[in-house]
């Protein structure tokens, strides 16, 4: 099957998903108790106001027709406005992707140099002392809430060693080393986490590959086991690991709200609790669209790198 | 007893495996995760019992104190006893881990038995709509969702359920359709079992088990996502306490009073962490292949 092929047919499943995903954003303004034009208007009560969002945002016409009006102005990139400063939701949205995605990636990172080395020796020491440690790390990467990982960090390294400044952000064009120091503990918070998801994936995948036939064969050439492990057996297992790697990812660019919100980082996740806090129901239905939309994407990613990835697919 | 009644006893005896509970209590760690569990449980039934303070009464003489004899963990910034708060908040963690587990139970049972069970073009709606909640991540979906719900305990337990939904959905309805691909349920199906007959009585009860692994790591995440829309105040409103929201309030006093910060979050760690070592534990006593993996 070619490529092309292979990512058309994925893309026509991808589809009727988006559909649904922008059905239940859409559906989340009917969630508002009451009327959502008067929970629009906030702390205006003024009837001429409550009318003229009515009218505004077709809330007297039906809910079909809503939707369609909706969705052709997000297909024309128009997310509305934000209610706090009047600003268009999707400039908002734009002002925040490289941070969100710097983020991602130094998280990213975090999580690759921890979860990925600590998979493979744990499954090549499987049952020792390493693999216990591994396990109950990985398991702790899992456990623990990130907000509170966040805040216990700042205690250690900004308020009692002050080393690293406790909250804020810096872009890379205005101070390329301040901007290391603030996007350091959040990434390390998110990297910590997605590490555990890796190490658990990269030890299952690594231990099917040890067991296989060609493994074994290896061993019986008395290749060196460094090299079994390294060469024979990572580069197999770490093709499932490749997919994970692209849908964390996916997670990371929307899921970093509270991480972000206690580092004070401007991102989509504090983009998203603000809009909460602000009652700003259209920034929350626009960050959450548009962060579906690119785990959405990312999904497909990492299909298409587990295509590439997988030589027997291309060949089916 | 007869010899007939031996007969047909004798296999039941020797093929008998231990029971899932007694291998789930081999394990050190998982005993010790289902103390950690009870435990926590013990405390949130009895909190009024356990508390040594009331959890919302304020003492401004006793504001920010530091561990000490008369306060084991502190106080807060209005003088409440962080050990009676910590208390009283497992009550709310405990709601938030059992509640939402419940709704996903509830709904998604049917739902993944019918999708499963009867295929077509509604298997096909139903499982585009779990595609298109797994699209938006967990907390996502649970903040967005609590935010235009409301805030209250109630409303984000709603949140957290619904937002645990399509994973609960989409594992019944797996399960249930590799089931029925089954021979027996082929001889069911011949014998002229009724469809419901056969998704209930023979169906359902080989989905149970999976959907009691989820159940518990869904507990898990649950219990940080209460702390998460608490701690955003979404969740338990003030001033009753809960572990999220005495971690919102810590966050301006980490300097004069880390003992505020660092107790809530241990034991959201602790509690998750012994249910996510449970979950692990009851799918490797309840599906032995993925032992080890």
């Amino acid at each position: 099957m070619s490529l092309a092929l292979y990512v058309a047919r994925r893309v026509v499943v991808l589809l009727p998903t988006l559909f649904f995903v922008s059905v239940l954003i859409f559906s989340l303004q009917k969630l508002l108790p009451g009327d959502a034009a008067v929970a629009l208007a906030g702390e205006e009560n003024d009837p001429a106001a409550v009318a003229a969002i009515r009218a505004r945002y077709h809330l007297d016409r039906p809910v079909v027709v809503q939707y369609g009006i909706w969705m052709a102005r997000v297909l024309r990139g128009d997310l509305g406005e934000s209610l706090r400063n009047r600003l268009p939701v999707a400039e908002l949205l734009a002002a925040k992707l490289p941070v969100t995605v710097e983020l991602a990636v130094c998280s990213m990172t975090v999580a690759l140099v921890i979860g990925i080395p600590a998979g493979v020796l744990s499954a090549a020491r499987r049952g020792g002392p390493v693999d216990v440690a591994a396990n109950v790390v990985a398991l702790s990467g899992l456990s623990v809430p990130h907000f509170w990982l966040g805040i216990m960090l700042i205690l250690l390294f900004a308020v009692r060693l002050g080393w690293l400044p406790a909250s804020g952000y810096v872009p890379p064009w205005e101070d390329l080393g301040r901007n290391l120091t603030t996007i350091l503990l959040p990434s390390v918070v998110l990297g910590t986490g997605v590490a555990g998801v890796m190490m658990r994936h990269t030890r299952g995948a690594m231990l099917q590959v040890l067991d296989a036939d060609y493994v074994r064969t290896a061993r019986a050439k008395s290749v060196p086991e460094r090299l079994v492990v390294l060469k024979h057996a990572l580069r197999n297992a770490l093709i499932p690991v490749i997919t994970l790697g692209a849908i964390e990812f996916g997670r990371l660019l929307s899921g970093a709200v509270l991480t972000e919100q206690i580092f004070a980082i401007p991102g989509f996740g504090k983009m998203l609790v603000d809009g909460v806090l602000n009652r700003d129901y259209a920034v929350v239905q626009g960050v959450v669209l548009v962060s579906a939309t690119l785990y959405v994407l990312l999904n497909l990613l990492a299909d298409v790198l587990y295509f590439l990835a997988n030589p027997r697919l291309r060949g089916a | 007893m007869s010899d007939g009644e031996a007969a047909l006893s004798l296999p039941a005896v020797q093929g008998r495996r231990p029971s899932v509970l007694r291998r789930l209590l081999r394990r050190p760690a998982a005993t010790a995760a289902a103390a950690v569990v009870s435990a926590f449980v013990v405390v949130a039934v009895a909190a009024p019992h356990v508390a040594p303070y009331d959890p919302i009464k304020m003492d401004y003489r006793a504001v920010r104190k530091a561990p000490s004899e008369a306060h084991r963990l502190g106080t807060d910034e209005v003088g409440r006893d962080v050990l009676s708060r910590l208390v009283w908040g497992a009550r709310a963690s405990l709601l938030a881990s059992v509640v939402p587990v419940a709704i996903a139970l509830t709904v998604s049972i049917p739902l993944g038995l019918l999708s499963g069970c009867a295929g077509g073009w509604l298997d096909g709606l139903i499982m585009r709509l779990t595609d298109a909640m797994l699209a938006i991540p967990f907390l996502i979906v649970a903040i967005a969702l609590a935010a235009f719900l409301g805030p209250s305990l109630t409303n984000a337990m709603i949140a957290i359920g619904i937002a645990a939904l399509p994973t609960f959905v989409r594992l019944a309805r797996g399960t249930a359709r590799a089931v029925t691909t089954e021979e027996y349920i082929e001889s069911a199906r011949s014998l002229g079992c009724s469809r419901v007959r056969i998704a209930v009585r023979h169906v359902l009860p080989n989905i149970v088990a999976p959907l009691l692994i989820q159940s518990s790591l869904t507990a898990a995440a649950a219990v940080i996502a209460e702390a998460s829309l608490s701690f955003l105040g979404l969740g338990q409103q003030p001033p009753a306490p809960s572990w999220g929201s005495m971690l919102n309030a810590a966050q301006r006093y980490l300097v004069q009073a880390p003992w505020m910060a660092i107790y809530p979050g241990l034991m959201i760690f602790a509690i998750v962490m012994a249910l996510n070592v449970l979950g692990d534990a009851l799918r490797d006593a309840l599906d032995p292949r993925a032992g080890g993996q």
